[in-house]
């Protein structure tokens, strides 16, 4: 690949646009749901959690998007199965967090797993709301889990 | 790349005669005036398939725009001094030459800072006029500056937003037209040239029904003006509204055109200076038309370089530019054709189409698809192209849009081409 294309097109990013995980529909009951959406572009997506004993169980994920919302949706899906809500919500907010910084570090003791590859599209900054998506997707679905109130649609605009 | 046989101008288009004559396709036309092209990007030399969203500038544009600034910079209809008094001639000498495009006289021309405030103006001008119930048509095809002033103004009026559905082939349903039009009908508002179909539409047709229900017409010219040879007249709408960047102009600068006595119709939106007669404390009476519709400094270093960008249309001939958008948007449909498993939107015909051409690659996002033909120095548009609705009814939510001006050649759609295999090849397709 060309100019830099190689930086953002990750293999690792390859691999989860190839075959995305989280596509299955929850075998059970959805505990919390969330759409976002992308004005600029018009990508869409939905997120579906399953919960049980105060952790995320499984993530059910809709992504009309482009290569890095398709990606960042499925590392998302990956990386949120057995963490707390809290967890979840402190590795999205530490993900938005690190895709505004200079350096992009993640802390490891957040367990980011594949999420290290993504901070790299930090520095194709049209790209930044594409491997975010999912993520403030993910806050507006926690925001809404438990209290039965349906969650705000999430916008990267916010 | 050799010349060969296959890239040879399809059948039935006349290939244009361009400037280097070199060739027995397209060639560029006046692509050497045109600074930027010049330039590199990633690596590569520029190859701008972008017009629809904005033509590059001639230098004559550019040092016109400085050339203001640098020689007569003032306030305009102020004019105590001898720069604005150059201020005012240059700025009123753009009304002029726009009216004298379009056919019209200058008084029916009002300067606004770009389509979209020309189209808020239409919408919000005549919105007071307007009685709860009564009906807007506009069309499935809208780039969302000729629909959300008009959403905006049903919401706030009380009054019923119909729309035109399209074919199948993404042209607009006349038969359906009959039906839309009611004695309540009083706004008929659709694009002259759509910015995602390329569709051209039939506007004088659908504008000679609408005037038999006692509408009013009015045309969003952002993609034909200076593409396409008309008059204001030819097309008959009452108001038609476009924008100077889209033309080879500079950005900041548009115009509403009106016909007779269609301006007179129009409430002013913007209230200030420029735009009075008298003002007491507690009242105020409005200036002539055009003026009362342009409130505060407007962009006069951009007015005083239009005009260099419509003697470059007319030094090339509309007629010429024409001939030279169907000869690349026919190639470029012949080629996406061959290429195999892309869906390319809009008419078939080149000759029923602006010089722009949608498509959508299942196994290349469109905001893959740009950011991968970036790298190759090729730019086009990705995304809905400020038209969700049309996106939706299409099944898609974004779709690639190459789109052409003057300069470009038959080379840079080949370029296009060979970029889309690099983007699946990225992909692994």
């Amino acid at each position: 690949m060309n100019a830099g294309m190689d930086e953002l097109y990750r293999e690792v990013i390859l691999d989860h646009h190839r075959s995305p995980r989280g596509r299955e529909p929850l075998p059970g009951p959805v505990d919390a749901r969330a759409e976002g959406k992308n004005p600029s572009c018009g990508d869409e997506l939905v997120l579906e959690l399953a919960c049980a004993a105060g952790a995320i169980t499984g993530a059910h994920v809709e992504c009309r998007g482009c290569a890095i919302a398709t990606a960042s949706s499925s590392i998302l899906a990956e990386l949120v199965a057995g963490r707390t809500p809290q967890q979840a919500r402190a590795l999205a907010e530490a993900f938005r967090t690190a895709m505004h910084s200079p350096d992009g570090v993640l802390a490891d003791d957040l367990d980011p797993g594949d999420l290290e590859v993504l901070t790299g599209v930090r520095k194709f900054p049209a790209r930044v709301k594409c491997a975010l998506l999912p993520w403030i997707t993910l806050l507006s679905a926690l925001d809404a889990g438990g209290d039965g109130a349906p969650a705000a649609p999430a916008t990267t605009e916010a | 790349m050799t010349r060969g046989d296959s890239l040879r101008a399809p059948a039935g288009v006349e290939p244009c005669a361009g400037q280097a004559g070199d060739c027995n396709r397209c060639g560029r036309i006046f692509a050497d005036r045109f600074p930027v092209l010049g330039r590199h990007v990633n690596g590569r030399p520029l190859v701008y398939l972008d017009s629809a969203a904005t033509t590059q500038k001639p230098g004559s544009v550019i040092a016109a725009e400085a050339r203001y600034y640098r020689e007569h910079n003032a306030n305009v209809h102020r004019g105590m001094h001898t720069l604005g008094v150059e201020a005012t001639d240059l700025y009123e000498g753009c009304r002029s030459r726009v009216g004298r495009f379009l056919g019209v006289p200058a008084e029916r021309v009002v300067v606004t800072r770009g389509a979209t405030s020309a189209l808020n103006l239409v919408a919000g001008g005549l919105g007071p006029s307007l009685r709860p119930g009564d009906e807007i048509l506009v069309t499935a095809m809208e780039h969302h500056a000729n629909l959300v002033p008009w959403i905006e103004v049903a919401r706030r009026e009380g009054l019923v937003l119909r729309h035109l559905p399209l074919t199948a082939g993404g042209e607009l349903d006349l038969d359906a037209l009959p039906r839309l039009l009611t004695a309540r009908t009083r706004v008929v508002a659709l694009t002259h040239v759509s910015n995602v179909l390329g569709t051209i539409n039939p506007v004088a047709e659908v504008a000679a029904a609408a005037h038999r229900r006692g509408a009013v017409v009015v045309v969003d010219a952002a993609q034909s003006v200076g593409h396409l040879p008309f008059t204001f007249d030819e097309l008959g709408a009452d108001y038609l509204v476009f924008s100077a960047h889209k033309a080879y102009g500079p950005m900041g600068l548009g115009f509403l055109v009106g016909g007779p006595d269609a301006l007179e119709r129009l409430q002013p939106v913007e209230f200030g200076g420029e735009m009075i007669e008298t003002v007491t404390l507690d009242g105020a009476t409005w200036a002539a038309i055009p003026y009362r519709f342009e409130a505060g400094t407007p962009n006069v270093g951009a007015a005083a370089a239009f005009p260099a960008a419509l003697d470059t249309i007319d030094e090339a001939t509309l007629q010429r530019l024409r001939q030279h958008e169907i000869s690349l948007t026919a190639y470029a449909l012949e080629r996406l054709g061959r290429l195999g498993g892309l869906t390319i939107y809009g008419p078939l015909d080149a000759a029923r189409r602006g010089g722009l051409v949608s498509f959508h690659d299942p196994m290349v996002h469109p905001h893959d698809m740009a950011q991968l033909l970036d790298s190759l120095g090729i730019a086009v548009r990705a995304g809905h192209h400020c038209a969700q609705p049309l996106h939706r009814s299409l099944g898609v939510v974004a779709t690639s849009r190459a789109s052409f001006g003057m300069y470009n050649a038959h080379d840079d759609i080949d370029a296009l081409i060979d970029g889309i295999g690099y983007a699946r090849s990225v992909f692994g397709a």
